[in-house]
């Protein structure tokens, strides 16, 4: 069996929303270049909802698809919906992430959660702190 | 089209090997220890191959072990020597930061058993010099244990030098010459070299074959009990078609070692000559003293997995020291090593050749990479720090 599902392979080799929004809602940067991977999504939010999702990744292919895959799923979706996402539903939409690779399906559930985080202060809007816990490299890895 | 540019992983093997194998499968399928006609034909056959191994390295036959690869010679010539050693209350071994794990792996064990183990920097160009060993070596030093080149970034050491201090000293001077046997000359006397361990499939033999060469007179432990195969070293029928197809590719390799030498040199320039026109890249490894098919850049920015899943959608297959390839957290030690920081070491390519490869080949490389490193650079957020001056580049 090949390393990686057709799926992923897809959404690595052509990835959906790539690139840079010009004054986003929310920025969101999470991972760290030491570790290999790093994530930066932006998000443009409008009555609640997120109208356009763009991402730029630095990591391994499954990185680079985790997130393009996270950027379809919040596509259209109101900010609650986005923040419920996990690593997991973006696993299964990728129809699976060799053990080794999950927490590059956490990087995309944090950088979502990071943009919105950036969202949310930027607007003032209260929020529960404890939905966005800070992680690092070491810690991502653990979820593996 | 695939091009195949991973040959210090593996090499595709020879008609030579494959045609020197197939009589072992088939009519003399006899087992060496067999008395009857067919195993003593394969008796016969092996105790050939053990002088051409033998012919090719500068060493008598009876110096010849041969095991299931290059780990397995790693793992067997570093337990004896250090076993000798601890006889004689020496219990100091000398070996660089940059081996492979087989050697790194069996120096770890050892110093938990309560070995002192020496590891020498390897500096940025990735190399030590006989002068670093000479100044290492203590009273009780019992081992010096170095690579003869290494797989990743391709530095040649000065195996001579070495073995000269180490004989100079009265110490065992063991090479892992995975890389080096079928491309480099050797030659244990002339060398110095006391135990050299080798791999079949890096010079176009089969896999799960190798040979420890152990000077006479320096006892063997076993890794494995069993039947007195291989002078009782090495127990367990020997695996004849294996042998045999390596015995012949080595031959076929030693005998035209310049040729390919001169041909893959050429073609692993033309690389680096291309490849470090990509802006903040940068070679690894010695630029001069240098395996002649081993090609390794960082290219800043960029994250090596993804690149080799792009190189691999254009046909090109290659390898990379960044961590997501090796399955941990860290990129290769070896880069890490020539100092090399994390963020960079994960931007790495290597391309290994052989003489198989063409030009055209290597054309077709330089025109793909630089274009696959600019697509990913394009959507890094790390390249966009860099080239934004939010981050300095290190390359």
């Amino acid at each position: 069996m090949a390393l990686y599902t057709d799926t992923v392979m897809d959404y690595f080799v052509n990835p959906r929303n790539v690139g840079e929004i010009e004054n986003p809602d929310g920025v969101g940067e999470v991972g760290n270049a030491k570790c290999g991977d790093i994530m930066k999504m932006y998000l443009k939010i409008e009555d609640n909802v997120i109208n356009d999702v763009k991402f730029e990744t630095f990591g391994c292919g499954s990185a680079i698809a985790s997130s393009s895959m996270a950027t379809e799923m919040i596509k259209g979706k109101t900010v609650e919906e986005a923040l419920a996402i996990t690593n997991k539903q973006v696993v299964n939409e990728l129809g699976g992430l060799p053990a080794h690779k999950l927490h590059c399906s956490v990087l995309a559930e944090e950088s979502i959660k990071a943009a919105i985080k950036d969202y949310y202060d930027k607007n003032g809007i209260e929020y529960d702190k404890n939905l966005f816990a800070e992680t690092d490299c070491v810690k991502s890895d653990s979820y593996v | 089209m695939i091009i195949y540019a991973d040959n210090a992983a593996t090499t595709k093997m020879s008609k030579t090997a494959i045609n020197n194998m197939l009589p072992y499968m088939t009519d003399i399928f006899g087992n060496p220890s067999s008395l009857h006609t067919i195993g003593q034909k394969a008796n016969e056959a092996l105790e050939s191959a053990r002088k051409t191994v033998a012919d090719c390295l500068g060493c008598e036959p009876k110096e010849i072990y041969f095991t299931s690869g290059g780990s397995e010679a790693d793992n067997q010539a570093i337990i004896s020597a250090a076993k000798l050693g601890e006889k004689k209350g020496k219990k100091h071994i000398i070996s660089t930061e940059f081996e492979h794990h087989a050697v790194l792996h069996t120096l770890n064990k050892l110093e938990k058993e309560g070995f002192e183990i020496e590891l020498l920097p390897v500096g940025e160009k990735g190399n030590v010099t006989a002068e670093q060993i000479e100044n290492a070596i203590k009273s009780d030093t019992c081992l010096v244990t170095t690579m003869f080149a290494n797989n990743e970034i391709g530095s040649v050491l000065p195996i001579a030098e070495i073995g000269s201090v180490c004989k100079s000293k009265g110490v065992i001077f063991h090479t892992d010459a995975v890389q080096a046997a079928g491309h480099l000359h050797i030659d244990v006397k002339e060398q110095n070299i006391d135990m050299l361990s080798l791999s079949s499939h890096k010079f176009h033999g089969p896999k799960g074959v190798g040979v420890l060469y152990s000077r006479i007179g320096i006892p063997l432990v076993n890794l494995i009990e069993g039947g007195a195969q291989e002078k009782g070293k090495r127990a367990g029928t020997e695996n004849i078609p294996g042998i045999m197809g390596m015995a012949a590719a080595l031959k076929e390799a030693v005998e035209n070692i310049d040729e390919n030498y001169a041909k893959v040199s050429y073609l692993r320039d033309k690389l680096i000559k291309g490849l470090s026109k990509i802006p903040h890249s940068a070679l690894n490894g010695e630029p001069v003293s240098r395996l002649p098919g081993n090609v390794n850049f960082c290219f800043e920015g960029i994250e090596g997995e993804s690149l080799l899943l792009l190189l691999d959608a254009k046909g090109i297959c290659a390898s990379s020291g960044s961590a997501c390839t090796s399955g941990s957290l860290d990129p290769s030690h070896v880069l890490l090593a020539i100092g090399r920081p994390h963020e960079v070491a994960h931007g790495s390519l290597r391309l290994s050749l052989c003489e198989w490869n063409t030009e055209d080949e290597v054309d077709y490389i330089l025109k793909v990479t630089p274009e696959i490193v600019e697509y990913l650079r394009n959507m890094s957020p790390v390249w966009k720090d860099l080239v934004n001056g939010k981050k300095e580049f290190m390359l």
